[in-house]
């Protein structure tokens, strides 16, 4: 069945998109991350525009974290008090995330952009993931004891000042590095269309030391706000965000996500580190080879102005 | 030089009475077969029809039944950026850059035979015959041109858009059902450009231009798509506020929808 989509002016197969949605949601559900990563290239590669594409997806990770906060929130798994604090920088990350994107959209380099960030941070993410579930398997193997690893004493980032007490998570720690990472978050999820929680995740386990009980509730409640924040500002300044497109998405996604869920629950902590390391490495690679390999195409047409 | 310009001048009003007094001679009566396309949401792409007929009056010449006849759709005017990648650093980036100044963003060209057949090359370039012909403004540097068929991001630019079908030549797809009669439809793939579309007709005998008139149609969104692309253009922060609560509503339905306990 064509629908047309209004802001991205191009017919697509609906279900088609309802089948991406679900296998992003699937996979999302299943590591307990937002799935923007795969997402936004996938709707590249049917054809919509890629700065439409980004805008969606803020929406749709809002839509599938959202229903994923929920759960935690009634589990008690989330750490209000550390959400907010992330969300102080995470907020203007995403302001400045957006309007970095609308610079590099009129300066034409922003498909490189979001091309080149996707590879850096992909391959280094899933990368160091894939080692990490490499070795924390191997470990097992050997028949260690299989438990998270939390490297090195991060002494300076237990030093710095104004140290507050996260009830739930249990930890004293300072506002900076937590409001640093939310910037951080906030920049590149603007910026690449991505939630960030598979990057969020590893940062507050390994830098900030949240316990792993309340780090993806904490972690959702971020991507659930600079992502509404994001659709909000992408709304505003570039006009890139397609409704219709985002519905279609959140209803595949939200779906799949119930059953990719249920899926990991199934699977061990190690593998699933494993897995994900492995899916996000891949996409960075793919984005890789098509930066080096020479384009079918050198040239490219982009509307500038005129005529709407 | 005082007695020659007088000469000049009689020359000039000569010509342009020889260019005028044809057109006279014969009339196009031509018409679309909808003037107003809706995009709606199962919309993809369409095909226009337009058709019309020669009408001769007095002093047309008795000897003059064979026409040639040149349809030119030009769709809303648009400015576009073609860039070139070049390789830099080992990988692929967008280097060189020429913008196109509002140039149309559909463009078809039908005729009843080859455009060489009809007419000169001089007079397929003064009537803008063909793709090759067609003026695409750019900027190069401080000045405005066209320039050669062959430049590397002209033709670079009209490609693409071919391939989207946004740009196109056929020579064989205007058909003259009688001498006078004719008709040629006019392809609108789905990811058409919305906006008014001007439909210029020309005739040709002889080589030369002997009439030539307009039409136009216009491509509109309805109703639903209307609505949503007005809307997040013009209330860009409702627009906004309403899809992140539709994202809300959805993630929090489904967690009621599968709710375990």
């Amino acid at each position: 069945m064509q629908l047309y989509l209004p802001i991205a002016d191009i017919p697509v197969n609906v279900f088609l998109i309802l089948a991406m949605g679900a296998a992003v949601g699937f996979v999302s559900g299943m590591f307990g991350i937002g799935g923007g990563f795969l997402m936004t290239p996938l709707l590249i590669f049917v054809g919509i525009a890629p700065a439409v594409a980004v805008a969606s997806v803020a929406s749709h990770i809002a839509a599938s974290s959202f229903s994923g906060a929920l759960s935690y929130w009634r589990r008690r798994a989330i750490d209000p008090l550390l959400a907010l604090v992330l969300l102080c920088g995470g907020t203007i990350g995403t302001a400045l995330g957006v309007w970095t994107f609308t610079l590099l959209r009129s300066l034409g380099q922003l498909d490189l952009m979001i091309a080149m960030s996707y590879v850096i941070l992909l391959t280094t993410v899933g990368g160091l993931m894939f080692w990490e579930g490499l070795r924390a398997l191997l470990r097992t193997r050997r028949g260690g004891a299989a438990t998270i690893r939390r490297p090195g004493s991060h002494g300076w980032i237990h030093g710095l000042p104004l140290k507050v007490r996260f009830k739930r998570s249990k930890i004293y720690l300072s506002i900076i590095p937590v409001i640093v990472i939310g910037l951080i978050i906030g920049f590149i999820g603007a910026v690449m269309g991505i939630g960030g929680g598979f990057i969020l995740v590893p940062l507050m386990i390994y830098v900030l030391r949240v316990p792993t009980s309340t780090v993806i509730g904490t972690s959702m409640v971020l991507t659930l706000v600079t992502m509404v924040f994001a659709t909000l500002l992408h709304a505003v300044t570039n006009h890139l965000v397609d409704a219709v497109l985002a519905l279609i998405l959140m209803i595949g996604g939200v779906t799949g996500a119930q059953f990719g869920a249920r899926a990991g629950q199934k699977i061990r902590g190690e593998h699933l580190r494993l897995l994900l390391g492995l899916l996000v490495l891949s996409v960075g690679v793919r984005f890789a080879v098509e930066l080096v390999i020479r384009p079918e195409d050198l040239f490219t047409i982009r509307e500038t102005g005129g005529a709407g | 030089m005082t007695a020659r310009a007088p000469l000049t001048l009689a020359a000039v009003l000569l010509g342009a009475a020889l260019t005028a007094s044809p057109a006279q001679a014969e009339r196009l009566i031509v018409s679309v077969s909808n003037h107003r396309v809706t995009v709606t949401p199962n919309y993809s792409g369409e095909e226009l029809v337009l058709f019309g007929s020669v009408e001769k009056d007095a002093s047309t010449p008795a000897s003059r039944n064979n026409y040639d006849l040149v349809v030119t759709v030009a769709g809303p005017r648009a400015d576009m950026v073609t860039r070139r990648k070049e390789r830099k650093f080992g990988i692929w980036i967008n280097t060189d850059s020429r913008q196109f100044l509002k140039v149309p963003t559909y463009l078809a060209l039908f005729s009843n035979r080859p455009f060489d057949a009809i007419a000169s090359p001089e007079v397929q370039r003064r009537q803008q015959l063909g793709l090759n012909n067609v003026l695409l403004t750019q900027r190069v540097g401080p000045d405005y041109a066209d320039v050669v068929p062959n430049d590397a991001f002209r033709s670079a630019f009209v490609r693409l858009r071919s391939e989207h079908g946004l740009y196109r030549e056929a020579t064989s797809a205007v058909t003259f059902l009688t001498p006078t009669l004719f008709r040629t439809g006019i392809p609108l793939p789905a990811e058409v450009p919305i906006g008014t579309y001007d439909v210029e007709i020309k005739l040709f005998a002889d080589g030369a231009l002997v009439t030539k008139t307009d039409s136009a149609f216009e491509i509109v969104k309805v109703g639903f798509e209307q609505f949503v692309a007005t809307t997040a253009r013009q209330n860009g922060l409702v627009y906004g506020l309403v899809t992140a609560f539709m994202a809300l509503m959805t993630g929090w339905m489904a967690s009621i929808v599968f709710r375990k306990d």
